[in-house]
């Protein structure tokens, strides 16, 4: 039975001047696992992250974070989130080592420079401690924020669009830096505009329109109720029509009969199967296709369908 | 609801470590320039001010002390929380179990202290130019706490006030630092014509200036209670404001 680590109900935003940022947000997290929060810019990502951890007062719903109301019982719940923000935000004049233990003071945890130490060194930043942090490059001062958001251990980790603008690389080692935090017990929650790093990353996927949720459930499940297969039968002498024996499947011709074209399936291997029986059919029947394009739509397809669809609801 | 000492300690280090890697140039300003006040205005005018019997040098130094603290103060202050503001940093103050409190302690209590060694420094340079005793030292030492702990709070609210680093100069250029040279910084008030001395009654820094005068000489222009309640009541004041800013999060939280 998943345990929920943090209860999102109702959550409203209205900012000044009217914007409705979040409309209604419910969302559960459950402890330990990796929930990515997919969405186009404006979607109401930050500003759902921004009222967890303090930097955006709510105009409505309720947080309970561990159980706990958060409007009430900030000062104990925050000891155990940690943020990592979008921008590169700290004093570039100081040195990696006390930014870092100046967070974990902040959060009011002893003094451990061993811990810091583990830290700095999970992040390849153990030779980097004493340097200025304006003297180090993008992706290094990126892994400064995650150390200085990882020095008091928490237990809850928001990561807002941890790998925006970072080279392939280095957004590769932030993904095994998360799978590290997972095997730690770290709660997960990150925002991406990266398909593919939601893909990579996460158990569960939400997706977040006009401050609507649209959409939360496991990856797996998602790509089987949404996941489409799409193949493409080309031949060289057109169709006059569909032969009767493929009308029980979802095809249709185009380019004047030379094309072919199946759409559906279901994301678990159906689709597949029913492209080997439509090829296997055209055989039995004599009609020769002169090419077979297949794809799977991807995680991509059905955020984008989503948002082309705003009306689908969770 | 705990108080996070750990969370006060550690934003008053960071504010210290950050005021004290431009010690050179924050220390050096004050001391030349007070030394150049003394120099040149007790050259200047210290032959024609009647003081009663007091040195002109002596009577200045309250004054230099004051100018030096409401500026500092203030500025370091503002400084130190809009810098966060300016870079994002801010992020992570807003997210920490800190609250206004622990916010206070960090940000003000540093500003305070480095002005409070900014003051010790100034005294120790005076005393190299000028001969000047402390009538009532621990009075004196109390009622600089309590201005270097007020004008910290007030440069707090311009910090979180500014969205520019204009506004941030605003007050303490264009208010602080013509009401300390009108405030009796140079000359006690007795010494102006009848109607500019009612007019100088309305400036606040007028009785900053008494006050701290009265600990040094054990005489001023006002009783010493005035100035200390005058002092403490603008310490409630900024500390209810800056409680209200808290509460509903005006510049800090959209």
């Amino acid at each position: 039975m998943p345990e929920p680590i943090l209860d999102i109900r109702g959550l409203e935003k209205t900012y000044k001047g009217g914007v409705k940022a979040l409309d209604g947000v419910d969302l559960t997290i459950n402890r330990g696992e990796i929930f990515a929060l997919l969405g186009p810019n404006g979607a109401g990502k930050t500003t759902l992250i921004g009222s967890v951890c303090g930097m955006v007062r709510p105009t409505g719903g309720v947080i309970e974070v561990f159980g706990k109301n958060l409007a009430t019982q900030w000062k104990t719940l925050r000891r155990d989130i940690g943020l990592v923000p979008q921008e590169l935000s700290f004093d570039m004049f100081d040195k990696v080592i006390r930014q870092v233990r100046y967070s974990r003071g902040m959060f009011g945890c002893a003094p451990d420079d061993a811990r810091i130490e583990e830290v700095l060194r999970s992040l390849s930043l153990w030779d980097k401690r004493n340097s200025q942090i304006r003297a180090l490059s993008g992706g290094m001062k990126r892994r400064v924020m995650i150390a200085k958001a990882l020095a008091h251990d928490p237990q809850l980790l928001f990561l807002d669009e941890p790998t925006a603008g970072v080279d392939v690389e280095l957004r590769r080692d932030m993904w095994r830096q998360i799978d590290m935090l997972r095997e730690r017990g770290v709660t997960i929650i990150l925002t991406t505009h990266y398909i593919e790093e939601a893909e990579e990353m996460a158990d569960r996927v939400g997706v977040i329109n006009n401050g609507r949720i649209l959409l939360v459930d496991n990856k797996d499940a998602i790509m089987a109720k949404l996941g489409r297969t799409e193949a493409h039968f080309t031949f060289d002498a057109p169709l006059a029509d569909i032969p009767a024996s493929l009308s029980a499947f979802p095809v249709h011709l185009e380019e004047g009969g030379t094309c072919l074209i199946y759409r559906g399936g279901d994301g678990t291997g159906k689709g597949k199967r029913e492209v080997a029986e439509i090829a296997q059919i055209l055989a039995r029947e004599g009609i020769v296709f002169a090419g077979l394009d297949t794809r799977e739509s991807t995680l991509e397809d059905i955020f984008v369908d989503l948002l082309n669809e705003p009306e689908v609801s969770a | 609801m705990t108080f996070n000492a750990r969370g006060a300690f550690a934003i008053f280090k960071n504010e210290l470590m950050r005021m004290f890697r431009t010690i050179f140039g924050s220390i050096l300003s004050p001391v030349i320039t007070t030394s150049l006040y003394l120099v040149v205005f007790g050259a200047a005018m210290g032959e024609r001010m009647d003081l009663g019997g007091v040195d002109y040098g002596a009577f200045i130094v309250p004054g230099l002390l004051m100018l030096t603290l409401l500026s500092e103060s203030t500025s370091n202050a503002s400084f130190g929380i809009y810098m966060p503001k300016f870079t994002g940093a801010i992020y992570e103050l807003l997210s920490a179990p800190v609250g206004v409190a622990e916010t206070l302690i960090g940000f003000v209590g540093a500003a305070a202290v480095k002005s409070l060694i900014l003051a010790a420094i100034i005294l120790g340079t005076a005393s190299l130019i000028v001969d000047y005793s402390i009538a009532y030292p621990l009075l004196a030492l109390g009622y600089i706490v309590l201005v270097a702990a007020s004008f910290s709070l007030l440069g707090f609210i311009i910090g979180l006030w500014a969205d520019g680093f204009e506004k941030l100069q605003i007050i303490p250029l264009l208010v602080l630092m013509p009401l300390t040279f009108l405030g009796g910084t140079f000359y006690p008030i007795s010494a102006l014509d009848g109607v500019w001395q009612t007019v100088a009654m309305i400036n606040p820094v007028v009785y900053l200036v008494s006050g701290l005068r009265w600990t040094f000489l054990g005489q001023s222009d006002f009783p010493i209670w005035v100035s200390f309640g005058a002092t403490v009541a603008f310490l409630l004041i900024c500390i209810a404001i800056i409680g209200w800013i808290f509460k509903t999060g005006w510049r800090l939280r959209e």
